[in-house]
């Protein structure tokens, strides 16, 4: 498979005055090849949004590249920028409720990208959004309703038909499901595999839903405090995680069995993740790491690939 | 130390368990008309037990344990019939029993949003210490003192400085713990858990949960515990309610609710989630279509037109509590001799 995404050494900063920055994420690598989708994890504050914002260019890049098919994407957006490549990635936004206009109609929400992006008719919109409305599990004629007249799950299919119509080839899904009920997601997540299937797409799904990220993904990556710090299969990742903080997120999660459930060792960590604005040396989970050592503190480890899985891990334990 | 003999020595087929509810119902009224959000509900806890109420948004779980506290809004809401007994006691339309507040003092509760459930110009420990003053009559130093040990006994480091900060110098987990202590304070006896993790990461989670599982084994308080993560359940419940459409439609022990479901709205729920095995990766079977409007509750089953088992009968007329086993019942036609498919033959089962 060919990759359709590189991203080197990803680094975005945010100023919060004082000569402080928080290093939200920080020289993040990872390729996504044609047709996959890597699941993206890890806790609230380890820079997944803040990841998936930065590729697709809302954020500008504090440092390094983004190449997609080949192309390095520009360090900070100008408009015309978005013009070219919102046709081809595009960008479903976590919150169902505040990313939604309330003052436009569902189909001036659906239809404003083919109107930006293409010089189609106004009729031929709207057919297409008529077209993806149902194809989204909606009715073609919600279009000239509010977002307020629509359920959660409802408006999420609304912004999954929103960053769809443009037919992108690569689409950052941040955490489309986790305001939904479990009846549901499950209708979410079927759906975004079958327009995978029809559409080609490529997907970075960025979830805290360990369960439904190890069901959709190819591939896992998981994120600490801004850096990269596992990343493989992503069955292989869930059941034989190797990185410290992976075996712990994953003890955590509990799973749908109640005897599983009574025979495990709790796993709860001790602490919450570090403040993102004065990162220590070394291992970034250093400080919470159950099996930490003195090298950990003064270096940071590399992300390498381990010799018996198909996996890169970044910790001391394997260096 | 005699009535704690006394108690033992009940039988406890004959001893009124901890909380009764029986056929409680609750309306509200609003401009679209009135909302019967909770249909007659029955369920029991017992002390030192966790029952999980589980059902998707709008099912009628949190309005159930809100108005055994008083916390619905009257008006708009109205509790039609039912009554909940706490020790045999009545409490519905109380503010207390035996000389003991409920709310607060019998009862104590946890919200899933701490951020927003906790006063932002107080410090958390005048918060902790306010229902001490309140209902046990405390003086301030006394309970602000009592609320650092709280704040221990929920595990918050460096107890003493953080009970004089303010709830936005907390991150959300130390919040839910401080929610925690100050539920927990005048010692209830039962513990209301409404979606406590939902808000939490993972990892803060299991240590939220951890802590609940500590204080349970510490306290002997029963916990209600209401949530939609079928995870959380598995970690948590020893008996479990699913609820659909303002009714309880399964009721069981927590494994028969995971390994011998019986309703069709459990097992769609269980269809529609991921399984952690990995030799098994089903495809996810959403449920169709979104609960009924409870405006014009249907007469029938509530689950009847996403159910795809719905007979004739179930659009007309609701089924009877049918019990399998002792202390598990589903409410479903399908467990009537007449019917001739059997919920055993339904998706996939378990064996245990």
């Amino acid at each position: 498979m060919a990759e359709l995404l590189e991203v080197i050494e990803l680094t975005r900063y945010f100023d919060i005055g004082r000569n402080q920055h928080v290093h939200a994420v920080e020289k993040v690598s990872l390729n996504i090849a044609e047709q996959e989708i890597v699941g993206l994890v890890g806790e609230s504050g380890s820079g997944k949004s803040t990841f998936g914002k930065t590729i697709v260019g809302l954020h500008a890049k504090t440092s390094g590249t983004v190449k997609y098919r080949g192309e390095s994407l520009p360090q900070k957006y100008v408009p015309a920028d978005f013009q070219r490549l919102a046709a081809k990635m595009q960008m479903i936004l976590q919150d169902p409720y505040s990313s939604l206009n309330p003052r436009m109609t569902v189909g001036e929400i659906i239809g404003e990208g083919l109107r930006l992006h293409t010089d189609k008719k106004a009729g031929e919109i709207k057919d297409c959004v008529a077209d993806w409305l149902v194809k989204v599990g909606l009715q073609a004629n919600h279009m000239s309703r509010y977002p307020h007249e629509f359920s959660g799950g409802q408006r999420q299919r609304i912004g999954i038909a929103r960053a769809l119509i443009l037919q992108p080839e690569f689409v950052v899904c941040d955490e489309p499901i986790s305001a939904l009920d479990v009846s549901v997601q499950a209708q979410v997540i079927n759906l975004l595999r079958e327009l995978k299937d029809t559409m080609g797409l490529t997907l970075l799904f960025i979830a805290h839903d360990l369960s439904m990220v190890r069901y959709v993904s190819d591939r896992m990556a998981v994120m600490y405090l801004g850096s990269l710090v596992e990343i493989g299969k992503a069955d292989e990742v869930y059941f034989d995680p190797r990185h410290p903080y992976t075996e712990i997120l994953i003890g955590s999660n509990p799973e749908p069995d109640p005897q599983l459930e009574r025979n495990r060792p709790s796993t709860a960590i001790q602490g919450e993740i570090p403040s993102p604005v004065n990162v220590p040396e070394g291992c970034r989970f250093a400080s919470r790491c159950p099996q930490v050592m003195e090298v950990c503190r003064q270096t940071t480890p590399e992300l390498i690939a381990l010799k018996d899985v198909d996996r890169k891990v970044a910790c001391h334990l394997y260096s | 130390m005699t009535q704690l003999a006394t108690e033992t020595v009940l039988d406890p087929q004959t001893s009124p368990p901890l909380l009764e509810v029986e056929n409680l119902a609750v309306e509200f009224d609003t401009y679209g008309g009135t909302v019967q959000a909770v249909r007659g509900v029955n369920f029991t806890v017992e002390q030192g037990k966790t029952l999980a109420i589980v059902g998707e948004s709008g099912c009628g779980k949190s309005v159930t344990v809100q108005s055994m506290m008083g916390l619905i809004p009257m008006p708009p809401g109205r509790i039609t019939s039912g009554s909940a007994r706490l020790r045999g006691i009545e409490v519905l339309g109380r503010n207390a029993i035996a000389g003991k507040e409920i709310r607060g003092a019998e009862i104590g509760m946890i919200f899933q949003d701490p951020m927003t459930s906790l006063n932002p110009t107080m410090t958390i420990g005048d918060q902790i210490a306010e229902p001490l003053q309140g209902h046990r009559g405390y003086s301030y130093r006394r309970a602000f003192n009592a609320a650092i040990e709280l704040l221990d006994l929920s595990k918050i480091p460096e107890a003493a400085r953080r009970a004089r900060q303010y709830p936005f110098e907390f991150s959300g987990g130390m919040l839910q713990r401080a929610m925690i202590a100050m539920a927990i304070a005048c010692k209830p006896s039962i513990l209301i858990a409404d979606e406590p993790t939902t808000a939490l990461d993972v990892t803060i989670q299991a240590q939220i949960l951890d802590l609940l599982r500590d204080l349970q084994t510490e306290t002997g308080m029963a916990i209600i515990l209401i949530t939609h993560d079928l995870g959380v359940v598995a970690r948590m419940a020893n008996e479990v309610a699913v609820m659909y459409a303002g009714k309880i439609v399964e009721h069981g022990s927590v494994d028969d609710i995971f390994y011998r479901s019986a309703h069709p709205y459990t097992l769609g729920l269980r269809a529609a989630m991921p399984t952690n095995d990995p030799s098994l990766k089903h495809e996810l079977t959403p449920i169709e279509g979104s609960p009924p409007d409870l405006f014009a509750p249907p007469p029938g089953c509530g689950y009847c037109p996403r159910c795809p088992h719905a007979m004739q009968v179930c659009d007309s007329r609701d089924a009877d509590d049918y019990y399998l086993e002792a202390r598990h019942f589903s409410r479903c036609w399908l467990h009537h001799d007449a019917a001739s498919l059997k919920p055993d033959e339904l998706y996939f089962r378990n064996s245990d």
